[in-house]
């Protein structure tokens, strides 16, 4: 049975804001904030940037007006879906003194419902990977556990690209495919399109009474999302990307990228599958009390790989070389998914405008066809 | 490796959750270094180990560390870590006096190829505090003795004063098919053992190589080495295992610290089979 | 000990693995065995470097004079060599060799064992193949030493 394709006006849609209220869940949309657009709790769907779009380059990040006055006429931001499901910082464990001995616990993380109104298909798709790494290995994020079982994605399909963007190449985007509960496609700001993409999503489509969108419509988005698929400048060929950064090792690249590389780890932050993250443990001033708290970490600092007499990577060749190829060849071998979804963000937000996919292709363009087909073969 | 462990999350307690526990006793055993037992809840996952897994062993307000257990895993009124004191934390554990308490996760991590090794001689080869880590397998090999050939301990420090265990490395030595040889870098008058880099002792080992298992912990440029020699030796890679050591903050895979290659130490080691290790431990800075 | 007990024992010595009869024999008419007692010297450092010896059992340690003690910076064993600054010429012993345990050796006269070396040169070839891998491995394993890698603040360097 195909599934039942509504057609909602901007009224409708905020009446599915309402029902997602109605719900209990706490409703996450991009907002404006400090000059960029970053993800809050919405009280309403006047609180998304409509008539505001973004520019994006290396290095480069610009709001704009948007003469059409679209609602999701823009694309990723400083912060991800990451920043709420594996927050920046969370006291995990405290302990308390007690008769010469200690008790010690962590907290069962209370479950939040949270919907998240205008998720990207890049993003939902670094929300698998998260799963993949924090929920679906040996052992379960409990933090991140929680906060997935309660969210609900509405997402967005990408009807266009930002110059950053190259989802097309990772078959992250731009159409979003799954983990969504329901996804929209802005035809204009009056006019969309809404899918359910589960049974919590449907059921929440059904409670508005929405008519049924004219089939086609489907089609025109297919085309639309194919259109920006086409009209992306960046690409990353993830096929051969574990086999060149295995055979590249000491390529004098890294030398170049080290040299503009400031180590700062916006680029970690930013990313929304970076999931490192270090403890820092906390004491009341009576030293009864005491807490661990977990914080996002990035393998760009000095300290990330200490071991007692120095840290294994001191240099900040070795540091960018380790985040390159833990995102686009390691990742693959350890979760079987890309660590990059093509998003893009690290692209923007490093301040020297070093960009991800400059720097594989500059490997791969001197990395000799037959060498590589010679180390596949070997099941390397 | 060897065997398929019931983590602690599937024991039905989080991973990140410590579960505090007494100190029984602190032993010194060199100028830095200290064995610390510790009595965990009575029938407590966090006591069933396999041979070189290590814990999470948390002090109040300090910090938590990955520490490798180096008692008897067939004893599980009691954990045992040796602890080098190089550290604020490692301070700290050491400091604790019998009756107080701090905290621990675990057991983490893979074992020694104990089930791999049956029928075969067993080299262990140690480096400085790296023998902790392979005392479980010593006392496993010791424990079930007729599933094991021959029982070589190879074991350099950096001068007698840092030698661990030195009374039981001494006794091991004196039992049948056996051999526990140790060697320093610096050596005064009165020390009559060896001197010299712990693979000079390999000449000493009477095994065929074929059917021997070796296990090697230590700094990772003598296990480079070692296993350079023990090839050179006849050992085939396959059968050398090695405990590596990254900064390990969580344990279990989420904190990313320990990756090294392709591996996160923390999870899929720190035990490796050498063949996966062989490709990474020559890459600097990897 | 005869010639051929001497022969024997050196083809045994894993110093002269793989050498060829004429060579072996060459090397035997050279050698003659010695034995020491625990805490003798077999030599002091700045001695003229006269025998060059293949210990065939014992442990011998290299020491080193620091004021007001000795430190050990090698031990040799059975299968090792001990002297080979004696194949060289006008260089004197650069370390004080003391038996920890009753020593038993094969011992050359580094002269003569030049003298034969100097007359057949495939042969001082081969004996100078053998010095060089001897050289090679007590280079790494100090080096290794230098390194200290059992040190509490890791290997030096960091």
């Amino acid at each position: 049975m195909r599934k039942k394709l509504y057609r909602l006006d901007r009224a409708g849609l905020s009446s599915l804001f309402d029902v997602l209220k109605q719900e209990g869940y706490l409703v996450y949309g991009p907002t404006l904030c400090d000059h960029a657009i970053q993800w809050l709790p919405l009280s309403s769907l006047d609180d998304l940037p409509a008539g505001w779009t973004t520019s994006t380059a290396p290095a480069t990040y610009r709001l704009l007006r948007d003469s059409a006055g679209s609602l999701f006429h823009y694309w990723t931001g400083p912060d991800s879906l990451k920043k709420v499901l594996h927050p920046a910082r969370a006291c995990i464990t405290h302990a308390e003194r007690d008769n010469g001995s200690f008790r010690i616990w962590n907290e069962t993380p209370q479950p939040v419902k949270r919907a998240f109104f205008g998720t990207r298909a890049c993003d939902l798709a670094a929300v698998t990977a998260l799963d993949r790494v924090l929920l679906q290995d040996r052992f379960e994020d409990d933090i991140y556990k929680a906060n997935r079982a309660a969210a609900f994605f509405v997402a967005v399909h990408c009807t266009s690209s930002a110059p950053t963007c190259f989802c097309a190449s990772t078959g992250t985007g731009p159409q979003a495919r799954s983990c969504f509960d329901i996804a929209l496609h802005e035809r204009s700001p009056q006019e969309y399109l809404a899918e359910p993409g589960s049974a919590s999503g449907s059921a929440a489509l059904e409670k508005l009474a929405a008519p049924l969108a004219p089939p086609e419509w489907a089609k025109e988005l297919a085309e639309s999302c194919t259109h920006a698929a086409a009209a992306q400048q960046r690409r990353i060929d993830l096929n051969t990307a574990p086999v060149v950064i295995s055979l590249n090792f000491d390529h004098p690249r890294w030398d170049h990228v080290a040299k503009r590389c400031l180590s700062c780890g916006n680029c970690t932050s930013v990313c929304p599958t970076c999931f490192c993250v270090n403890f820092e443990d906390h004491t009341s001033l009576d030293l009864q009390q005491a807490e661990r708290l977990r914080l996002w970490d990035s393998c760009f600092s000095q300290n990330f790989t200490y071991i007692h007499g120095g840290s294994i990577r001191l240099s900040p060749k070795s540091r960018y070389r380790h985040w390159l190829s833990h995102k686009l060849a390691r990742w693959q071998e350890q979760f079987g998914t890309s660590g990059c979804v093509g998003c893009g963000r690290c692209i923007a937000w490093c301040p020297a405008g070093i960009d991800i996919t400059e720097e594989i292709a500059a490997l791969q363009t001197t990395t000799h066809a037959a060498a590589m087909t010679g180390v596949s073969n070997h099941g390397n | 490796m060897s065997l398929i462990l019931e983590t602690p999350a599937a024991a039905g307690r989080p991973a990140m959750q410590p579960v505090a526990a007494r100190v029984a006793s602190i032993i010194k055993e060199t100028h830095d270094t200290f064995t610390l037992t510790i009595e965990p809840p009575e029938g407590d996952p966090v006591a069933y180990f396999q041979p070189g897994q290590f814990s999470m062993l948390y002090d109040f307000g300090v910090g938590e560390l990955p520490i490798s257990i180096s008692g008897d895993p067939e004893r599980r009124e009691h954990l045992t870590y040796t602890i080098r004191s190089v550290g604020q934390v490692t301070y700290q554990l050491v400091t604790r006096k019998p009756g107080e308490s701090i905290a621990i996760r675990g057991p983490f991590g893979s074992s020694w190829p104990m089930k791999e090794a049956r029928g075969k001689s067993v080299l262990i080869i140690a480096g400085g505090i790296g023998l902790a880590p392979l005392r479980p397998a010593i006392y496993h090999v010791l424990r079930h003795r007729g599933d094991y050939n021959r029982l070589v301990v190879l074991y350099g420090g950096r001068s007698p004063r840092d030698l661990l265990y030195r009374k039981e490395f001494a006794a091991w030595g004196m039992l049948p098919d056996t051999q526990a040889l140790c060697t320093v870098d610096y050596g005064g008058v009165s020390w009559r053992g060896y001197v010299g880099v712990v693979t000079t002792l390999l000449r000493h080992v009477r095994m065929q190589p074929t059917e021997t298992i070796a296990m090697l912990c230590g700094p990772e440029i003598m296990m480079r080495y070692a296993t350079r020699e023990l090839e050179s030796r006849g050992l085939p890679p396959s059968q050398i295992y090695l405990s590596m050591e990254r900064n390990m903050k969580c344990a279990v895979g989420f904190c990313g610290h320990c990756q090294m290659g392709p591996y996160f130490v923390c999870k899929d080691g720190p035990v490796f089979p050498y063949t996966k290790m062989k490709p990474y431990m020559d890459l600097y800075e990897l | 000990m005869a010639t051929s007990q001497v022969t024997a024992a050196l083809a045994a010595h894993p110093f002269l693995e793989g050498l060829n009869p004429n060579h072996l024999e060459k090397l035997a008419q050279l050698a003659f065995e010695v034995t020491f007692e625990p805490d003798q010297i077999i030599f002091r450092e700045g001695d003229p470097s006269s025998f060059f010896y293949l210990i065939t059992s014992g442990k011998v340690a290299l020491e080193i004079a620091a004021p007001g003690r000795f430190i050990t910076i090698q031990t040799l064993t059975e299968g090792d060599e001990l002297g080979w600054s004696s194949l060289l010429e006008q260089v004197n012993k650069q370390f004080r060799a003391r038996c920890i345990d009753p020593v038993r050796a094969l011992a050359f006269d580094g002269p003569r064992v030049i003298a034969a070396c100097e007359e057949d040169h495939e042969f001082g070839y081969m004996v100078l193949r053998k010095i060089l891998a001897i050289v090679a491995d007590r280079l790494t394993a100090t080096r290794l030493q230098v390194v200290d890698v059992y040190s509490a603040k890791g290997a030096h360097g960091k």
